[in-house]
């Protein structure tokens, strides 16, 4: 594997030689597996799994201090009657938020809690359309401001052009600038016209040193779609076969039910694995779908059906 | 003895074997009269094997006859039309040597045999879409039924109709890209024998007509029984003798066509040439 | 333990509001059979379901006699219009008692409640919904002007599909204008048996449509009936060629779809993650006991150690278990007989040096159980890569080059179905051309639709079912 990026004929070679998708056969296996049945125990477990697993996402022009620390709160306490219910995976917020997410998390932060991760979205999200030197320095920005994971984006115009090798060096230069921080790298799977395609960007990704492969900015339609999400779990699957290493999967854009996200989790545990059944491995990233699991979960422990007024709205 | 006192040279009818003019492996012949009892010649009686020979020969020619295209298939049974035509006034004195009947009647018989060897010969190239179909599954799937050959028929030959009736059993058979081992009208064969003159040379390969001579009764069973024959054409089968031949022919699951009140006159329509062949259903998804 | 284990989610049994007692349906009345009352059983438990009064050589007697009644009668003075809103109601009627069917169904068979309720019921009804529409337009079917229907149709069908045989059987029939005496297989009686009741609600003429549940005795009465004119089989080539046999010189129309033993044949560019799912369904939906299943992989020996660490991989995350759980994968199979052919076959497969492999898979103890299985390292000459097993066990082959593909997947004398997984456009045409074998799936397996023509070349059958093609069955073509 060491020298597929050698140069762009050589990441070309590799990238087409990975075995085609039939995207009516996708279609089929990710429907199928959105038949299993998911009942009782099974489901408590999933809804919790789920929970943990959200990046509990706000990402829009209108952003202020006091939502994202309002988000902050929410995350680590989802539910602030019911301590059972886990804290999420992360935040993710802009990266000039950071700082108010990282000061709003430390005080909200529980004894005994798990931490709550905090994300942040750099190099020119949404578009990816920026010099490179200004992407780097929108991560650096972020990751001194305390962001433990960012999500970038890549640049669909020259994937879709055939310029593996310069979506490969950005993917590479970004990880360079994150220090310790994880990188997940967005396809925008929307914008990639074949499952194909899917499967080349995922490797791209994985090749170039992203932690996680990640579905979409959630500014593009489609966004995450079970098929799409089978051959990136495919991907990961397949890149730890090949490597030994392990390497992560997040859905985000338009997963709004409890049920979806159960769906997911199974088609995570039966397509990658079990051990992708862990908040380190696999996410959601959602803002909507954590109100809809606290439902659901409250449906689950007291038999009844709750209503959106006992959830807060952010 | 002609008038002019030349001596002719006689014709010694043998059997068609994977285009070759072999003699029964047996040694065998028989007497062959015309329909006043005057013997005409003595014809090859063929054997148990020769028809494994022939069996063999019909094999070996289905790669490359079922593997032409429709529209090859077509010339090349058309071209056996054109020799055919150049041999009319001969076929006719055969005709009427073997059945019995007046000059002009069996030229019409001729004439009749040549025309249905031309539309079957058209039929080549049409036969699959007439037949064949696209199917509009209920989901994302390209789904296309088409018909192919059978593969190697057996055809038993009408015994009354020595030259239309096994033109028109025979020709049903070759176009829709099957091979055949013809087993003549036992009493009636030397029109057969002519025909496998014509094919032989023609454009057609050799084996995708064998042609035996013969009793019936006696080669018969052997192809029911045959398990590398993929259909029997009963045609010149004794009514008696059908449900034997049936009963054999289960044993490789033989397609057997087992005819109705024939009237070689009557236009032909579809039914021989629907008797040998295989519907093939191919599916393929419809994605990007 | 798994991290995530799924909880039980069963289908409840009470849907399947199954009866003490079953009877057969002749001439438009239920009653007793004059044979033999027998318990069919639940092949994943071995517990009794339910009495079936079986028939008799009298009721096969009456049940002719009634479908010549009918077809004399009604059934023929009747418009192809007026027939067809008799199929169509029985389709409605197998749509709204879908989930009641698929339960009883799973009961009965052993297959998982998945399959009955999402494949066998649903293209049950879509049969007759399809054919339906054809008895007012058989004019434009292509077999010329006025096609007659051929009579009293006797057909025989297996216990693998038992409603949705039913329904290619009856569907085609019924819209070509003729009458049927069906028999389901004796282990598997009871869909057929709720099919009739709804054909009698569906107030269909007395006759023409009669169901006699029994055993093989019954299905070689109706198949020598003098009073039958036509005759449709599914099942075992071995009974296929007795039915030749014994109607030979009848007149009898024949149509016989036998067994398989269909090549899934597995090129190096292949989509590798969707030819597993191909692989994977073709042998092992409804437990591999399917004429067409894939029970042959041939694979390019470039990509054999990956493709089956891939399949083996794959067959780790089958569940096998209770077929009214929803996330059963793999049911029981049929019955203690079959079972017992799976084992003996699968044994010589060792004895004969192929290598055995099964995922990690817990029977259940009671009923009839085999774990999935595949084989590697098999020879043609391998009893495995010839004989029609019928169960839940995959002969894996290699090939070097397209035509060795081509001569394996040939080397039988079945011919029913294959398979061909490529991304190679041309490749794909190629290999469907020169397979003998009447349905050719690429880059798929197992799909089925009403309007798409079945059956088989060579001992695998003549005949079709389902499409325009089907209907020359049961006409006087």
């Amino acid at each position: 594997m060491g020298d597929v990026a050698r140069d762009d004929a050589a990441l070309r070679r590799f990238l087409h030689g990975l075995p085609g998708v039939d995207q009516v056969g996708a279609e089929a296996r990710a429907a199928s597996l959105a038949t299993r049945s998911i009942k009782t125990t099974a489901k408590a477990w999933a809804i919790d799994m789920s929970i943990s697993m959200v990046d509990l996402t706000t990402l829009e022009g209108a952003d202020t201090p006091g939502k994202v620390r309002s988000l902050c709160a929410k995350a680590a306490r989802p539910d602030p009657s019911d301590p059972t219910v886990p804290s999420v995976a992360a935040v993710c917020v802009y990266p000039d938020l950071v700082e108010t997410a990282v000061d709003a998390l430390r005080a909200s932060h529980l004894p005994g809690s798990r931490t709550v991760q905090i994300a942040s979205v750099a190099t020119a999200f949404p578009s990816g359309r920026a010099a490179l030197s200004t992407k780097l320095q929108d991560v650096r920005d972020a990751v001194a401001a305390g962001a433990t994971e960012i999500d970038m984006v890549i640049d669909r115009g020259a994937f879709l052009a055939g310029h593996y090798l310069q979506v490969f060096e950005e993917i590479v230069a970004t990880k360079a600038e994150c220090g310790d921080a994880h990188l997940k790298v967005i396809l925008e799977t929307g914008e990639l016209a074949t499952l194909d395609n899917v499967r080349r960007a995922s490797w791209l990704a994985l090749l170039a040193g992203g932690d996680f492969i990640k579905t979409s900015t959630g500014k593009v339609n489609p966004a995450a779609k079970p098929p799409v999400s089978l051959v990136m779990l495919e991907a990961v699957r397949d890149f730890r076969d090949r490597t030994g290493e392990l390497r992560g999967v997040k859905l985000a854009g338009g997963i709004r039910a409890a049920k979806e996200a159960v769906r997911y989790l199974v088609m995570v545990n039966e397509v990658a694995g079990e051990e992708w059944l862990d908040p380190a491995l696999f996410r959601f990233g959602a803002s909507s779908l954590l109100n809809d699991l606290l439902l659901q979960r409250h449906k689950l422990s007291t038999g009844s059906y709750d209503g959106p007024d006992y959830v807060t709205v952010d | 003895m002609s008038e002019s006192g030349r001596i002719g040279v006689r014709k010694t009818y043998k059997l068609y074997i994977g285009g070759a003019f072999p003699r029964s492996e047996s040694g065998r012949s028989y007497p062959v009269s015309d329909a006043k009892g005057t013997l005409l010649a003595h014809a090859a009686q063929a054997s148990r094997k020769d028809v494994r020979d022939a069996v063999v020969a019909a094999r070996g020619a289905v790669g490359g006859w079922t593997g032409a295209t429709a529209y090859n298939r077509g010339q090349v049974l058309y071209r056996v039309a054109e020799m055919l035509e150049g041999r009319a006034a001969q076929f006719a004195a055969e005709v009427t040597s073997a059945e019995g009947v007046s000059g002009r009647a069996a030229a019409a018989q001729v004439d009749a045999a040549i025309d249905r060897w031309v539309h079957y010969a058209g039929w080549a190239d049409k036969y699959a879409q007439i037949v064949g179909s696209t199917n509009p599954v209920a989901g994302p799937y390209f789904n296309f039924s088409l018909p192919e050959p059978t593969g190697v028929v057996a055809v038993l030959a009408p015994q009354a109709s020595s030259l239309l009736g096994l033109v028109s059993v025979v020709a049903p058979v070759l176009t829709t890209g099957n091979t055949a081992v013809v087993v003549a009208s036992q009493d009636r064969p030397l029109p057969a024998i002519s025909l496998a003159e014509v094919l032989a040379t023609s454009d057609l390969p050799g084996g995708v007509v064998n042609l035996l001579t013969g009793f019936t009764a006696e080669l018969a069973p052997w192809l029911a029984s045959h398990r590398d024959v993929n259909a029997i054409d009963l045609t010149g089968a004794t009514a008696g003798a059908r449900a034997d031949l049936q009963a054999a022919a289960a044993d490789n699951v033989k397609r057997v066509f087992v005819p109705r009140d024939e009237d070689w006159a009557a236009a032909p329509g579809l039914s021989r040439l629907n008797a040998f062949v295989e519907t093939k259903t191919v599916w393929h998804p419809i994605g990007v | 333990m798994a991290a995530f284990d799924y909880a039980p989610a069963p289908e409840s049994r009470d849907i399947a509001r199954l009866k003490p007692s079953y009877q057969i349906f002749v001439d438009g009345a239920f009653r007793d059979g004059s044979g033999e009352a027998i318990k069919t059983i639940n092949p994943a438990d071995e517990e009794p379901l339910a009495e079936v009064a079986e028939a008799g050589p009298s009721d096969v007697e009456d049940a002719v006699r009634a479908a010549r009644r009918a077809f004399d009668g009604p059934w023929s003075a009747m418009s192809g219009a007026e027939r067809g809103k008799y199929l169509f109601r029985i389709a409605r009627a197998i749509q709204e008692r879908g989930r009641e069917l698929a339960v009883l169904e799973s009961l009965d068979n052993g297959k998982p409640i998945r399959e009955s309720r999402d494949v066998d019921i649903p293209t049950a009804a879509a049969h007759f919904f399809y054919y339906a529409g054809w008895a007012d337009k058989l004019d434009y079917a292509g077999f010329g002007p006025s096609p007659r229907a051929l009579g009293v149709a006797g057909q025989v069908i297996p216990w693998n599909f038992p409603l949705l045989m039913a329904a290619w059987k009856i569907a085609p029939a019924l819209a070509a204008g003729n009458t049927v005496v069906l028999k389901p297989a004796e282990t598997t009686p009871l869909t057929a048996l709720v099919l009739a009741e709804i054909i009698a609600e569906a107030d269909l003429p007395p006759g023409v449509v009669n169901v006699l549940a029994g055993g093989p005795s019954i299905g070689q009465a109706i198949v020598e009936h003098d009073g039958v004119d036509k005759i449709a089989f599914t099942g075992s080539t071995e009974v296929g060629k007795s039915i030749q046999r014994a109607i030979a010189g009848s007149g009898k129309k024949l149509t016989l779809e036998l067994g398989g033993k269909a090549a899934n044949i597995v090129f190096d560019d292949a989509p590798i993650d969707q030819a597993v799912e191909g692989i994977v369904n073709g042998i092992f939906f409804n437990q591999g006991q399917v004429c067409c299943a894939g029970s042959r992989l041939l694979v390019q020996e470039s990509i054999e150690d990956e493709l089956i660490a891939a399949l083996h991989r794959r067959l780790a995350t089958l569940r096998l278990g209770h077929p009214l759980d929803k996330n059963t994968d793999i049911g029981a199979i049929n019955s203690a007989a079959q079972l017992a052919r799976i084992r003996e076959l699968s044994a010589a497969g060792e004895a004969e040096g192929a290598t055995r492999w099964s995922p990690p898979c817990d029977l259940p103890d009671r009923g009839f159980w085999f774990a999935p299985t595949v084989f590697t390292g098999v020879s043609q000459a391998h009893r495995i890569a010839q004989e029609e097993i019928f169960g839940p066990v995959l002969s894996v082959l290699t090939f070097r080059t397209p035509d060795e593909a081509v001569a394996k997947a040939n080397n039988t004398p079945y011919g029913l179905s294959a398979g061909v997984w490529t991304d190679k456009g041309s490749r794909i045409l190629s290999m469907a051309n020169r397979l003998r074998a009447g349905v050719v799936w690429a880059n798929t397996f197992n799909r089925f639709d009403p309007s798409a023509p079945f059956g088989g070349y060579k001992e695998s059958g003549f005949g079709r079912e389902g499409g325009r093609h089907g209907l020359a069955a049961y006409l006087d073509v």
